[in-house]
């Protein structure tokens, strides 16, 4: 506000206020994507990481073609996914599709595995063993061969066009495309005969579903890992937000250690010389060009990292050379992180001074290091048993369960019927399973209900109370079975059983079954 | 709490974000930008969406709806599916036409066929009177059981589908009629009523009495269609009447009414509605129902 009295002006009120259109006011509603161009780490993680990548893919791309003798009956992949025929084999199990319950378990297990992993490092899942990550990395490889590391790669991006640009890119992206390729195409051979499918695929002989598949996965491939990579993480991925949700103040999480490292300075010996407090932080933003996020583990804990552990080794190398102990960035928990912190800045002020002993410059006794204690607590016991308790007892039920079975439908409508000779009928559908890959003669019988014979439809007529069937290998068997009790043990409900046995009596399955006759 | 000098808007003093100035319990938004490539992400699910108008039926117009140019509709679908379907089955419903109904049922995959095919052909044209479950009811055969009328072997049953049970329409139809013993004083009721204990006798039902008089009764005047001892004759549809089961009620009460003035079941000559396919399917179904001889 202006006021003057001797001004010929009247008294004005000045506000300080911008139409809401105005350019000033006006914030980007949508972000373009800032690129990234993570620098080559080196080190302990680094190489942890290479291990896990080979074996990764290893396993994507060589299980498939996995051999497993099930004999002539059943096909010999080790893997496969059988959708047409219902039927999943994976090495010396074969699953049915009303034996689903399986998979639960397994879904159970990954659930519980989650809890364990993220309790214990965090969020291994996406720093190591994700897709994502795992694919990411294979494209920065290609990356890096064709257009050089970080500065080489920036420069190029800047560079005008020009032939050698133009052939950098498109060979990039072709090797792109290819490893998209084999992935898509490595992933139908798991719902198929692997050399038979890769043969027509060739051939150009396949189902159409199988190369809509492998279009479908190159393009995801090629879009996510080559185009897209840490924006899937961040806004596509539910992953982030419900891991960091399971963090507990005992997770090891990649931490930047400021109660050693701050206050940051590029001049330390000058700081140091001027009296200032010093932190082992020389600002040399190695953690961060190597981050495949982008981001600066030094702004604390954030939703963007995967906790790859690139920054620590990166940082580690620095140490190194400074002749300063390894850690600065660190797989550390919450709690030890606070302790240390507590220790550093008692009022609130950092003082990496306190830390440290005076005369040996090394750090003074009571600062927490990480340790194994914090993977051993009662919490991550506690998943670990649950999680290997159901593993444990599928595989137990899975190795004990028998290979034959019978399930029974008693006729609803009519529910018995009289004979002429006074006795009672009921009719069941009955059907026989073959869980085995070889043909089975079994022997069908009821018990529990005395004088009781059993014929089936379309046979002979001849009654007695057993059945002898040939079951064809890995198939289930359709019975029309006529159960007929004489009139003087036909009365109310009767419970019998219905069993059928291998040829040689050695596996069997039963079923409890009832017997309806008139109520009066 | 600082805001920004710019918008006016308050700024998150942690992240340096602005927030949208929604506030739950303490919680506020940050109001950072969405990625631009979902942005175009949208623009380009609502191209498809406007181009898969273009190809596939769509819009609605007054009378009906735009085709699109690609012309599919779902009917048409249903349609190539159901012929694929029938020719893929024409191999096995050629040989039902051909092949004579025993020799369907002792070929377990035509049986197969032609057991579904009778029973879906069941449901549509035989459970208003036999029932869904074919267990049938008071005057109408339950076709579970092992007694049969007019004989219980696959031709039989095939013959009594085909020309009916006293169709007024088929030459060849299952006929025979029993006199009206009461109604048209054949008998009198006090031989009606030795007749009805005698023939109640015979399955041992409550209120049978095994008379000679009542012997001789049945002998002179049944037996030429039920029987010597009343065991039935299915060559003219005579029922067994020594058996468990009974088409009306198995009393003494309806024993003699039926006496004294007969019901007669009518079955229509299917042969008139149904091809004769149809028909042999039809008779293996019944025939599998669990009484078949």
């Amino acid at each position: 506000m202006n006021t003057t009295t001797d001004s010929p002006l009247p008294p004005l009120d000045r506000h300080d206020v911008e139409p809401v259109n105005s350019a000033k006011l006006r914030q980007p509603l949508y972000a373009a994507r800032r690129k990234i161009f993570p620098k080559r780490a080196e080190g302990n993680f680094r190489r942890f990481k290479w291990l896990v990548m080979a074996i990764t893919l290893t396993i994507y791309y060589v299980t498939p073609w996995l051999r497993w003798d099930r004999g002539e009956y059943a096909p010999d992949q080790a893997v496969l996914l059988d959708l047409a025929n219902r039927r999943f084999y994976f090495f010396f199990i074969e699953i049915w599709p009303q034996e689903f319950y399986y998979v639960a378990g397994l879904l159970v297990m990954a659930g519980v595995g989650l809890f364990l992993i993220t309790s214990t490092v965090g969020r291994a899942w996406c720093g190591y063993a994700c897709p994502q990550t795992v694919w990411v990395d294979l494209f920065l490889v290609v990356e890096r061969a064709i257009e050089g590391d970080r500065n080489a790669r920036m420069k190029l991006d800047a560079a005008p066009w020009s032939a050698g640009k133009l052939v950098k890119r498109v060979s990039k992206h072709a090797l792109w495309l290819l490893i998209g390729v084999a992935t898509g195409g490595a992933w139908i051979f798991y719902f198929a005969d692997a050399p038979t499918l890769l043969g027509d695929v060739v051939h150009l002989q396949a189902p159409m579903v199988a190369y809509a598949t492998i279009a479908l996965l190159t393009a995801t491939t090629y879009t996510f890992g080559g185009l897209m990579r840490e924006q899937v993480c961040t806004y596509m991925c539910p992953w982030p937000r419900i891991q960091a949700a399971m963090l507990d103040e005992h997770s090891l999480t990649v931490t930047y250690n400021d109660w050693r490292g701050e206050p940051r300075g590029r001049h330390a010996k000058k700081a140091a010389s001027a009296g200032a407090p010093q932190g082992d932080c020389v600002d040399c933003n190695a953690c961060v060009v190597v981050c495949p996020m982008g981001i600066d583990i030094r702004d604390g804990q954030q939703l963007e990292c995967i906790t790859c552990a690139l920054c620590i080794d990166a940082c580690d190398n620095v140490m190194d050379k400074l002749g300063r102990e390894r850690g600065l960035i660190s797989y550390t928990t919450l709690a030890d992180y606070n302790a240390n912190m507590n220790l550093a800045a008692p009022e609130g002020r950092l003082d990496p001074t306190r830390v440290r002993d005076s005369v040996t410059g090394r750090f003074v006794s009571a600062i927490r290091h990480t340790s194994w204690r914090s993977v051993l607590r009662p919490r991550t016991l506690v998943y670990f048993v649950v999680w290997a308790g159901i593993g444990l007892g599928m595989l137990t039920v899975l190795s004990l369960r028998a290979p034959i079975g019978i399930n029974v439908l008693h006729d609803r409508n009519p529910l018995y019927v009289m004979l002429s000779d006074g006795s009672i009928q009921n009719g069941y559908d009955v059907k026989i399973l073959n869980m085995t890959t070889q043909p089975q003669d079994m022997v069908f019988s009821i018990s529990g209900l005395p004088g009781a014979t059993v014929t089936t439809s379309g046979a002979d007529g001849t009654a007695s109370d057993e059945i002898h069937l040939e079951v064809e290998p890995d198939l289930v068997l359709p019975l029309r079975v006529y159960v007929k009790a004489p009139p003087t043990q036909a009365t109310g409900q009767i419970d019998f059983t219905m069993t059928v046995t291998n040829a040689d009596g050695t596996v069997s399955a039963s079923t409890p079954v009832r017997f309806e006759t008139p109520q009066d | 709490m600082s805001t920004n000098k710019n918008t006016g808007k308050p700024v998150d003093d942690l992240s340096g974000v602005e927030t949208t100035g929604h506030e739950w319990d303490g919680i506020k938004e940050l109001n950072n930008p969405l990625p631009r490539w979902w942005l175009w992400t949208f623009y380009g699910c609502i191209v498809w969406a406007l181009v898969y108008t273009i190809f596939f039926p769509a819009w609605p117009m007054l009378s009906s709806a735009t085709t699109g140019v690609l012309g599919y509709s779902s009917r048409a679908d249903l349609t190539k599916t159901m012929s694929e379907v029938q020719v893929g089955n024409q191999a096995v419903v050629s040989k039902i036409a051909e092949l004579p109904v025993a020799d369907i049922l002792a070929d377990p995959e035509l049986n197969r066929f032609a057991s579904a095919a009778g029973e879906s052909a069941f449901k549509v044209n035989c459970t208003q009177c036999h029932g869904t479950g074919a267990a049938g009811g008071p005057g109408y055969p339950n076709l579970n059981d092992d007694s049969w009328i007019w004989g219980g072997t696959i031709d039989a049953i095939y013959t009594t589908i085909a020309h009916g049970v006293r169709s007024p329409t088929d030459p060849d139809t299952r006929y025979n009629i029993m006199p009206n013993f009461g109604a048209d004083e054949l008998l009198d009721a006090a031989s009606i009523n030795t007749l009805a204990e005698y023939v109640a006798s015979l399955s041992g039902l409550e209120g049978g009495v095994n008379t000679p008089e009542g012997a001789q009764l049945f002998s002179d005047n049944c037996a030429a269609c039920h029987g010597e001892g009343g065991i039935g004759v299915t060559d003219v549809g005579g029922p067994n009447l020594t058996d468990a089961l009974w088409l009306y009620e198995g009393s003494l009460a309806s024993i003699k009414s039926q006496i004294e003035k007969p019901r007669h079941g009518v079955m229509q000559a299917w042969s008139e509605k149904l091809d004769d396919s149809t028909i042999k399917e039809l008779a293996v179904y019944v025939h599998g129902l669990g009484g078949g001889e």
